[in-house]
Parts: structure tokens; sequence; C-alpha cells
């Protein structure tokens, strides 16, 4: 590049990339800002749905969940996160006997939002929502139980 | 035009006849150099401010908000806490010099600054060598750099104050080049008669090509003397801390981030007064009613817009551009706007002697 122009050359390239450079924070200075002013924003404010900031658990009208407590969450779950307690219940007709959710228990608090309890459960049972306003006074209020 | 020496003329034979001839001269310094400061300080606040908001929009950012309305007292909780802190002295430091320094630096500035005028009449000082007594007095402001940074017993503070010292003296010549081509065009180096010969047509008009050539490098060689992006060399926070003042903490900190400010401010409105007229309103030949409406509007106001427009030009560029190595701001001064600037001056002493200027 150094040999290709000459001082004359390499003065009205200099004065072009210049100019380049100017017109884009030209453009920039005109540009809508990006900056959030969070509290006053509230009404207004758009997260990500893609943003990790609580496990919830879809129920439907009838509050019933699907999770069917076979506890693969909470043995992937890196930090001791999640709690299932199950009971086991016997089925009047076939006389089985099948594990049934009892309580699902959330600990916001150590939950480092990985996924991997979501990513493993098989029937979509658990989800991440957007709802990032968690601060509590208390560290108990961040223990949560998830199902009805 | 309001002609702001009917009032000072006024004042001084008031003064004159309650009180003899020493006192009202000892009132009259006070009473200027009180205005001075005051304006120096204020235009600083509001230069800080304008830098903040200027640099947060050409980074898609909105600013200070928060403190007062549209962030408007953020700079003003800036200079409590700056006045509240404490000054520290740094062990074995060179204790004279390290306190002198940033007096020096304000000095400098205070002196340049009392130079402009910011309409009819209203100048602290103006005699025959105005432009030179302006070189004279903005150079030694890097005199209190090099002794900032040598009496701070601190390496980073003495490279920044080395680096400020090669680049300064450097960019001087490019400045005085540029002025020169100005005293070349209107033959005259008092600042009100400078602002006078421009009523007519700015400078920048009147010596069309050389001039415009003469305001492009002023304001590249202006950016580096203020020490600015991209020619931020003796502060260069990433390399540096802070360069020269990293040891400098209270009020001789904001000493020097305040005469930075207002070096900045002079630098524009030096570039202001010599290429755009000062305070001299804008004048199209030919238009008469035009030029009366122009009339109207107060020649401070004037000369407050054409600055602030330039110091909005410099903020741009200090925005846009990433710092340069030192070996590159050496050698963009002295292999290329020394000698343009030089054959700048060539070209505008022919046209002046052809009399090809308006």
């Amino acid at each position: 590049m150094e040999q290709k122009f000459t001082y004359i050359g390499k003065i009205a390239d200099t004065i072009k990339s210049l100019a380049t450079g100017l017109s884009v924070t030209m453009k920039e200075f005109f540009t809508p800002k990006v900056t959030e002013q969070y509290p006053e924003n509230r009404k207004t404010l758009k997260i990500s749905d893609r943003h990790r900031a609580m496990l919830y658990m879809p129920l439907d009208e009838e509050g019933n969940n699907r999770c069917i407590a076979c506890g693969l969450c909470q043995s992937n779950c890196p930090n001791g996160t999640i709690t299932i307690k199950t009971r086991t219940v016997v089925d009047q007709e076939t006389g089985k006997s099948k594990k049934v959710l009892e309580e699902y228990i959330y600990d916001l608090g150590s939950c480092m939002y990985c996924q991997l309890c979501v990513n493993v459960c098989p029937k979509d049972a658990i989800a991440f929502n957007n709802c990032f306003e968690n601060a509590v006074f208390d560290r108990n209020k961040l223990i949560i139980k998830l199902n009805k | 035009m309001l002609d702001f020496g009917t009032i000072t003329t006024t004042i001084d034979q008031y003064l004159h006849s309650v009180m003899p001839t020493q006192a009202a001269l000892i009132v009259e310094c006070i009473l200027v150099a009180l205005c001075a400061v005051l304006a120096y300080v204020m235009l600083a606040i509001v230069m800080i401010f304008m830098e903040r908001k200027v640099c947060a929009a050409f980074q898609c950012r909105l600013g200070p908000m928060r403190v007062g309305f549209w962030g408007l007292l953020q700079v003003f909780a800036d200079v409590f806490k700056m006045l509240i802190k404490e000054i520290i002295s740094i062990d074995r430091s060179d204790k004279v010099l390290y306190n002198l320094a940033p007096y020096l630096v304000v000095m400098s500035s205070v002196l340049t600054f009392s130079c402009l005028p910011f309409a009819q009449g209203l100048q602290v000082l103006d005699f025959n060598i105005g432009v030179f007594f302006i070189m004279a007095a903005s150079s030694f402001g890097v005199l209190g750099i090099l002794l900032a940074g040598w009496s701070s017993n601190n390496k980073y503070s003495m490279i920044g104050a080395v680096r400020s010292g090669a680049q300064m003296i450097s960019y001087e010549l490019s400045i005085g080049l540029c002025i020169l081509v100005i005293v070349v065009l209107s033959g005259t180096m008092q600042i009100s008669e400078l602002v006078e010969a421009q009523r007519d047509g700015w400078f920048i008009f009147k010596g069309h090509i050389p001039a415009f050539t003469a305001f492009i490098i002023y304001l590249i060689a202006g950016n580096a003397e203020t020490n600015r992006a991209p020619f931020d060399l003796p502060e260069a926070e990433s390399e540096l801390t802070a360069g020269f003042h990293t040891e400098y903490s209270g009020m001789h900190f904001g000493f020097f981030y305040v005469a930075e400010f207002m070096n900045l401010f002079i630098v524009a409105g030096i570039a202001s007064t010599l290429f755009l007229g000062g305070w001299a309103p804008l004048h199209i030949a030919g238009f008469g009613a035009f030029n009366a409406i122009m009339d109207y509007i107060p020649g401070s106001v004037w000369f407050l817009g054409k600055t602030f427009f330039v110091i909005w030009l410099l903020m741009w560029v200090r925005w846009t551009f990433p710092r340069m190595r030192i070996d590159q701001v050496v050698s963009l001064e002295w292999k290329y706007l020394l000698p343009i600037g030089l054959v700048n001056l060539l070209i505008m002493t022919i046209c002046v002697v052809c009399g090809w200027t308006f």
C-alpha cells in the first residue's frame, strides 16, 4: 500500500478516508438514541423474548402442568437450584404405581440461567420468561414453588 | 450595532469622577478580572456539558440525564465534588513546581482568553500586536504541562509531558503559518482591526482557496494544541493512565481540566475571529435588506455562535478518529502540514500582491 501512492496521492487518499469516517459519525449523530431511561420507561420497555430472567412452568386453564416428575432437570442443574418433591400414586385401573409431582421448588437466588433444565425437559414443561424485576428484600422470597 | 466601547468609556469616566486616577485604575482592573474569570468559568462549565452531550450523541447515547432537567445540573455537581476533594501531596515530588504547574496552565489560557473579541469593544486586551501576543501567551501553557510531568515523580506523567512538548512545539509552527496567512491578507495584527476588516466579507470568503486551506490546517493544528483526540498522546488514557496530570487531585486537577476545555474554546474563538469574522455579522454584497436584518443580531451572539460551531466541528473530529502514534503525529506535522502551510502562505502572498482577493 505504501508504495502505491505518491505524496499528493497519499494526501488525497487520506482526505477521502477521513471524510468517510466523518460521514459515519455524522449519520450516528442524527440517528435516534438507544439509551433506555429505565425507571421512567417501564410502561414502554421492551425486553427481548429470548432474555432469561426467571424459570416458570406453563400452565393450562385448569392449572395443570405437563411435568412428569422425571427429575432430569433436578439432576442436570449445576447449582442444585431445582428441588422436586414427588409422591407415588397407584392407578386404579391398571394397578401400576406412578410418580406424580408434588412440589416444584425453584431457588432463583442460586440460578445461573444456563437453560440446561429447559433443554433437557422431555415434555417442555418448564421455560424461561423475561420478567426481570426480581429484586426482593428477603432471601426466602427467592425460593419459589412453580406448580399449583 | 451596539458598541460596548461606549459603555466601558461611561464606566471609566464615572469612576474617574468619583475617585483619584490610581484608585479608579485599581477598581477597573478588579472589575475586569472578575468579569473575565467569571466568563471563563461559566464558559468552561457550558463546554464540559456540551462535550458530554455531543460525545453521547456521536455514540448514539443520551449523555447525562438525571441531575436536573435534561442533566443540566450535572456539571455543577461535578464542580462541587471537585472543590471538596483533598489536594494530596506526592512523596518525593518537587513541591514548588508541582503546585505551580496548574496555575501556569490556567494563567496562559486566561491571558489568551482575554484577547478574544466577544463583541465590538468587548475585549480586555487589544493592541497593535494582538495576534503575536496570543501566540506568545498560548505557547507558555506547554511549560506548565512539562513542569507537571517533571515534578510529579511518576513515569507516566513524565512520558506524557515529553510527548506533549514534542507535539505542542511542532504544531505551534503550523498555527503560526496559518495566522500569518491572515496577517498577509489583512495587513494588520490588531484583533479589533482584523474583525473590522471582515465587516464586508469574512476572510474565509475574501481569501478563498488559501484562506480555506489555512482554516483546515489551523483546525488540525489547533486540535493538536489542545491535546484532544486524535492528538491526545499527552493524556492517552489507555497507555499513560492520565498522562501529565496523573498525580493531581482535587482542584489542581480541576485547573488542568478547565484549562483544557478553555484552550479548546480559545482555539475555536481565534479560528472564528481570524477566518469567520469574529463578531462581524454575515454580509453578502448586493443584498441590502438581508444585511440589515443580520445587523440586528448582536455581535456577541455572532461570536459565540461561530465559536461554538467551530467547537462542534472539533468535537466531531475528536469522537470520530482513533489516537495516532507519536511518530505519526510528528510526521504529519513536519512532512505534511508544515510544507502545505508554507506553500499556502506563498500562494496567499502571490494572491495579495496580484490583487486576486475579494
